[in-house]
């Protein structure tokens, strides 16, 4: 018993760096936050307790739903492609080729550049006048104007009935353009979201190395039985790599999940205040905003509970959903 | 074992505590001052600064540049932790006043004879908010129209008749405009998004106000929604996407491929700082033969009273709430006050001074060839500083996104600022009621710009 007991002792004296680190400063600012997020609280004095005012003022708050809905829209599309893509480099790079290494490495580099510099790189390849993305743009959409030029002009005329009645409901109606142009990916609402998601994949390199580690790791005798049966590699990838490779999936999903709705540093340095007319304004953003430029840390860290409870719910359906369809070896 | 491990521990504790003691220095009382300024901006502050240390040998001031001054400041000051003296922006002295957290200097101005009447009247108010002085100016500036005259020549303009009516100003614009044989913009008269950073302002140049100087934002007043319907017509006549691509080819601010400086954009509105970057980015605009030169800023042709329209902002030094060495703070800062010590650091950093008195030895040798106009300026009736309300770092957020939506024709710029008003208006009225809970609302001035 009192050997038992100081070896417990021991462990926790050991222990107690990660231990005292983890309540003074993960623990107590969580709850901190907790408790700031039902105060006015400015940094500056000290918090005035105002219940649930901040909740009640951010379900009100047009500007908090924008971001809520930009960041809705980037982790919709840059999630799936994220995973797919990734998922699609990795089965390329577990091929038998002469020089792999090379290749891994090649893909792996874009994750090693930091956040700064590859906002300020990208901000060049997309420039809308001088971007390397539009120059290679340009004469493909110079080569295909001929050919587009009349069907988009019928559709447009197609479309001209449809425009009559929605002018009589007040809509501008649906214009297509006579000829195709590469957008101005920084400056047009439209097209801003876009560009961070295309850039969202380039960097996906930590994502691919966990999935490799993962193809690696599928025993090789199933697919010595699957070539015995005659499987092509279609079938071999849908019935032994991907559900072997399942919770390596999950797992990526989300962390995906958690990324992609608190992308941050990228879009704030590419697009200060969320420009073009707030269409990359994103939910951490405002939260930084609010906290460090309106000093309102209340409703900040009321920002920040919600988008964890927001994760948290979705990752308990991630997992919910994928119960059937991850297979765990070792189960 | 345990025994001996917490000894250790102790041990280890013990000798960094008398490791890293501090010993208060026999001599000078040191204060720690933190500025923003980097590169010959900074340079200058570092020479006022010895200037001051070499001047008597009470105080010694330490400079530390720091990035992001405005938000690592706040939070120094949460931690109790701050400098001394601090360089904040012109704009932050409302915010920081509401919640206590830079000290007034009432005081100590009187003890050094420090009054409004010594500073051109604009500049003063920067810093003096609810009727106590909360900061002082280090280096203010002003605006003026910039203009290329080589690019006026080559349009058939007169370079030395630059606009002086906002009628003027357009139709002078559309002769500077030159496109690429495939219709793209190739040069440009004049943006009123180039540079962006007035982008709320331009209310103010058609004789409108953001604030009423009491309870009432006023951001939808009429002389506003016509400045942003004035800054429309500029995507309705050249196309908002033309303009989007035209503008997408612009390099940064500080650099030759400036709008500006590389004579794409042949007209803009532009600070008493330019003249150093046509200098260093684009010499030949300068020598030979001076190619720009600097004008009061247009008007609205039924406005004659806002001739000489202005935007004036100053960086501020304030004293932080639980600075260790007011007092000492205060002597650097009144030092910086002086007209010597002013027109050092405003010469090094090539602006305009805050001061009434200016030295003819000043205006002679600084270098900006129209240092005397950027001086002048401020002191007229038409000076545009921003709404001294606590929100405003918010509400001015608001107008630049309204701004936006307007240049890229998704609103109108009567919905446009409708909506900054129904937003802004409401939060605005809490925020007082917020102050008044805490008894701060007392004794704002009144008609406030």
């Amino acid at each position: 018993m009192n050997s038992t007991r100081r070896e417990a002792m021991t462990g926790y004296l050991f222990a107690s760096p990660w231990l005292i680190g983890f309540c003074v400063f993960l623990g107590y600012p969580l709850l901190a936050s907790l408790y700031y997020s039902l105060c006015d609280y400015s940094v500056l004095h000290s918090p005035i307790w105002i219940g649930a005012t901040n909740y009640v003022d951010l379900f009100n708050d047009e500007l908090f739903r924008t971001a809520l809905v930009n960041t809705g829209f980037y982790a919709m599309w840059a999630l799936p492609l994220g995973l797919i893509v990734t998922l699609a480099l990795a089965l390329l790079l577990n091929t038998n080729v002469r020089g792999m290494t090379v290749y891994r490495t090649l893909f792996y580099i874009p994750s090693l550049v930091p956040a700064v510099s590859l906002a300020i790189l990208w901000l060049w390849v997309f420039n809308g006048q001088h971007g390397v993305l539009n120059s290679i743009l340009r004469p493909i959409c110079e080569h295909i104007n001929p050919i587009v030029k009349y069907p988009l002009k019928f559709a447009n005329l197609l479309l001209t009935p449809v425009n009559g009645l929605l002018h009589l409901l007040h809509s501008d109606g649906v214009h297509l353009p006579t000829q195709l142009t590469p957008p101005n990916w920084l400056t047009d609402t439209t097209w801003a979201k876009p560009a961070l998601i295309v850039m969202s994949i380039w960097a996906a390199g930590n994502t691919v190395v966990i999935y490799l580690a993962g193809l690696q790791d599928v025993p090789l005798q199933l697919y010595e039985a699957a070539n015995l049966d005659g499987a092509g590699w279609w079938s071999k990838t849908r019935n032994v790599t991907l559900p072997m490779l399942s919770p390596v999936i999950l797992f990526n999903l989300i962390m995906g999940i958690i990324g992609t709705l608190q992308v941050f540093t990228v879009p704030y340095i590419m697009f200060p205040d969320g420009t073009p007319a707030r269409s990359t304004y994103f939910y951490t953003m405002y939260l930084y905003d609010k906290a460090f430029r309106d000093l309102q840390m209340g409703y900040a860290c009321a920002m920040g509970w919600i988008m964890f409870a927001i994760i948290l719910l979705l990752t308990r359906l991630a997992i919910k959903l994928s119960e059937r369809h991850v297979h765990y070896e070792g189960s | 074992m345990i025994p001996l491990f917490a000894a250790g521990v102790l041990a280890t504790v013990a000798a960094s505590e008398v490791i890293t003691a501090h010993k208060v220095p026999p001599g000078p009382v040191h204060i720690t001052y933190w500025e923003k300024w980097t590169e010959f901006e900074g340079e200058a502050m570092r020479q006022t600064v010895e200037a001051f240390n070499e001047s008597q040998s009470r105080v010694h001031v330490d400079l530390l540049t720091v990035s992001s001054i405005e938000k690592k400041t706040l939070l120094a000051i949460a931690g109790d932790d701050p400098p001394d003296v601090a360089g904040l922006f012109g704009p932050n002295v409302a915010q920081y006043a509401d919640d206590h957290a830079i000290v007034p200097m009432d005081q100590f101005c009187r003890e050094k004879g420090i009054r409004a009447d010594q500073y051109i009247p604009a500049y003063w108010k920067i810093g003096f908010y609810n009727s106590h002085v909360y900061a002082l100016p280090s280096v203010p500036a002003s605006t003026a129209l910039h203009y290329n005259k080589a690019m006026f020549r080559a349009s058939g303009l007169d370079p030395d008749r630059p606009p002086q009516t906002i009628e003027e100003l357009n139709d002078t614009a559309a002769k500077l405009v030159t496109r690429t044989p495939s219709g793209q913009i190739d040069k440009f008269g004049f943006m009123p998004n180039e540079p962006d950073w007035w982008r709320w302002a331009w209310g103010y140049v058609f004789g409108g106000k953001l604030w009423d100087g009491g309870e009432n934002i006023t951001a939808n007043s009429p002389e506003n929604v016509r400045a942003f319907d004035w800054v429309q017509s500029w995507s309705r006549k050249y196309g908002a996407a033309d303009l989007q691509t035209f503008r997408s080819g612009f390099g940064n601010f500080s650099s030759p491929q400036n709008a500006f400086l590389s004579g794409k954009v042949a007209m803009e509105i532009q600070g008493v700082w330019m003249y150093n970057f046509i200098d260093k980015y684009s010499p030949q605009m300068e020598k030979p033969v001076r190619e720009w030169a600097a004008a009061p800023f247009p008007y609205p042709t039924d406005r004659p009273d806002l001739k000489g329209v202005t935007f004036a902002d100053e960086d501020v030094l304030v004293i932080p709430r639980g600075a260790r060495h007011p007092a000492e703070a205060f002597e650097f800062i009144a030092f910086v006050q002086s007209q010597k010590g002013m027109e050092m650091l405003c010469m090094g950093q090539r602006k305009n001074s805050p001061l009434v008195k200016v030295s003819e030895e000043f205006l002679k040798n600084h270098p900006n060839p129209f240092v005397r106009l950027f001086s002048e300026q401020p002191r007229g009736k038409n000076v545009i500083t921003a709404p001294q309300i606590g929100i405003w770092p918010e509400y001015q957020s608001e107008m630049n996104n309204a701004f936006d939506e307007v240049v890229l024709m998704h609103k109108t710029a009567k919905q446009a600022l409708d909506y900054v008003q129904a937003r802004m208006q409401p939060k605005f009225k809490e925020y007082r009621e917020r102050l008044r809970l805490r008894g701060e609302l007392n004794d704002r001035p009144a008609g406030a710009p």
